[in-house]
């Protein structure tokens, strides 16, 4: 202690005369539960701050190192390096809104989704209405596929899928002249998965492609990825890829298909029409009213990536488009 | 240390506990598929954050009579500040490759970009004029009613928020609520006293 400090204090302590010196906490008692009293400030507001930041931002699973299979040339467009993403990253970064918005909370929320049984009941004007069940799926004959996935969010990622042609299932069913689309719905139980209000779009899910779209060779109902069966927050046990359409066009978790005559609605086209069009090609011509949809982030990539022209799978799919005008059908 | 000076530091280090476990996190890999697009949300959010409880201390004076914290809001504003400048700087590199003509013309584009870089701008005088020096220099009354953008910039932050969700409006909606509630009480509070000097003035 210093002279001036004690001169004060004796100062104090004389100018208070009624108070019993005794009763005047020493100096070093006093520093010491202040010392206390900080340290306790510190870890306090350390456990409560920290803790608030980690309710909303948990660890998410550790991702492993990318994988390297390469896109096949049979069905990428030539000249880019396409490495395929990890299990990991593929597993768990998903827009599955049934389960959460929070796209790396969707595998956590979806571990315990019951998958089987499981069927989708096939009808609408097809000459051979009926019910499939998984295991009838999942015996038609497979494919691997490679695709690129781009989602309308502007990430995107590689995704080495197995599945059936959409239109080897639609051949056995033989659609009518009159069927013109195709419209899906997704499983939708309110016991397993959270409620439209909390994410903000209907449920069940549904989503449409026009029949031409849905024979051609490139779109598949993925029963799988990486050689395993489809993790449930991909959207097991099926789902649809249409790799040169934006992601959210691949519905999930499949369970009716109906041919019809007139365009089906769209979840996101209802939800904001202005926003999400039936078709949703990809197009970086043509961006999203409120982001650019000129470049990509590629999950694992530091760098933006120039999106391409259907996903990069013009040369098999523009013919499709022929006549029309993709600014106003997008 | 006197307590001025340790509560500044407690501050300070409860400020910066967000960007530690970003850093961890990052070091084991556990940001998620994207981390990039992590950390431009959460410095985003952390932005907002900052920029509420710079916005409560003036109700929790007036309400618990808490009045000693008004020591502490410039240094929240400009933690507010300091995260802005991470968020704006992460979509620059990142996003815009820092090219200026691409962000220039984002601003021009896109209503959510222009919101919150009209935000940003708003903190930038507020951030200048933060010591002691410029308080003198500009006066106090005038330094007060300079910092009243501070609500502008939370309600163009809360907007710029909610223009990018796609459909879970649940966090914008939460800081709306949250801005609502902050600068609704300086609303009814100026009502309140005026209309009680009011009632004074006519009683006597």
């Amino acid at each position: 202690m210093s002279n001036k400090k004690r001169l004060c204090r004796i100062i104090k302590v004389v100018s208070n005369a009624e108070i019993d010196p005794n009763e005047i906490t020493p100096e070093n008692v006093y520093l010491n539960r202040r010392n206390f009293l900080r340290g306790g400030l510190v870890a306090g507001s350390a456990i409560v701050s920290g803790s608030a930041y980690r309710f909303f931002n948990p660890a998410t699973l550790r991702t492993d190192l990318r994988a390297s299979i390469t896109a096949s040339s049979e069905n990428s467009a030539s000249g880019s390096a396409d490495i395929a993403n990890s299990y990991d990253e593929i597993s768990n970064y998903n827009n599955f809104y049934e389960f959460s918005t929070t796209k790396s909370a969707v595998a956590a929320k979806a571990r315990d989704f019951v998958t089987r049984p499981w069927a989708i009941e096939v009808g609408g004007l097809v000459e051979a209405p009926g019910t499939l069940s998984i295991e009838d799926l999942l015996s038609f004959e497979h494919v691997e596929r490679i695709y690129r996935m781009r989602c309308v969010e502007a990430w995107s990622m590689v995704i080495p899928w197995r599945g059936l042609k959409l239109k080897t299932l639609l051949e056995t069913v033989r659609p009518l002249a009159k069927a013109k689309y195709v419209a899906f719905e997704s499983f939708y139980d309110p016991a397993q998965m959270q409620s439209s209000f909390a994410a903000g779009i209907d449920f069940p899910y549904v989503e449409g492609l026009r029949l031409d779209e849905a024979m051609h060779p490139l779109t598949l109902l993925a029963t799988g990825l990486y050689g395993k069966p489809m993790p449930n927050q991909n959207g097991a046990p099926i789902r649809l890829v249409v790799p040169w359409k934006y992601g959210f066009k691949g519905i999930k978790s499949i369970v009716k298909i109906t041919l019809t005559e007139t365009e089906p609605p769209s979840t996101w086209n209802i939800f904001a029409p202005d926003e999400y069009g039936f078709y949703s090609n990809v197009n970086p011509a043509v961006d999203h009213p409120r982001w650019s949809q000129a470049t990509e982030r590629r999950i694992g990539e530091l760098k933006r990536r120039e999106t391409l022209m259907f996903n990069g799978y013009g040369d098999e799919v523009a013919s499709l488009y022929d006549e029309m005008d993709l600014k106003k059908y997008f | 240390m006197n307590d001025v000076k340790f509560h500044k530091l407690l501050i300070s280090f409860n400020a910066l506990l967000p960007l530690c476990f970003i850093a961890y996190d990052g070091w084991n890999g556990q940001l998620g598929a994207n981390p990039l697009e992590f950390f431009l949300r959460t410095t985003g959010v952390l932005t907002l954050v900052a920029v509420l409880i710079t916005l409560s201390i003036t109700p929790l004076r007036k309400v618990f009579g808490w009045n000693g914290l008004i020591k502490y809001r410039r240094m929240l504003g400009l933690y507010a500040f300091a995260y802005g400048c991470l968020h704006l700087v992460t979509y620059s590199i990142f996003d815009k490759s820092l090219i200026v003509a691409d962000i220039v013309s984002d601003v021009f584009v896109r209503p959510f970009i222009a919101i919150g870089i009209l935000a940003f701008l708003m903190m930038v005088p507020l951030a200048g004029t933060s010591t002691n020096g410029m308080v003198k220099r500009i006066g106090g009354k005038n330094w007060a009613r300079l910092h009243k953008l501070t609500y502008a910039v939370a309600v163009l932050g809360v907007i710029h928020f909610w223009m990018i969700v796609k459909s879970d409006i649940f966090y914008p909606a939460l800081f709306a609520l949250i801005v609502v509630a902050l600068l609704g009480f300086r609303i009814i509070y100026k009502y309140r006293s005026s209309s009680h000097r009011t009632k004074k003035a006519t009683v006597a």
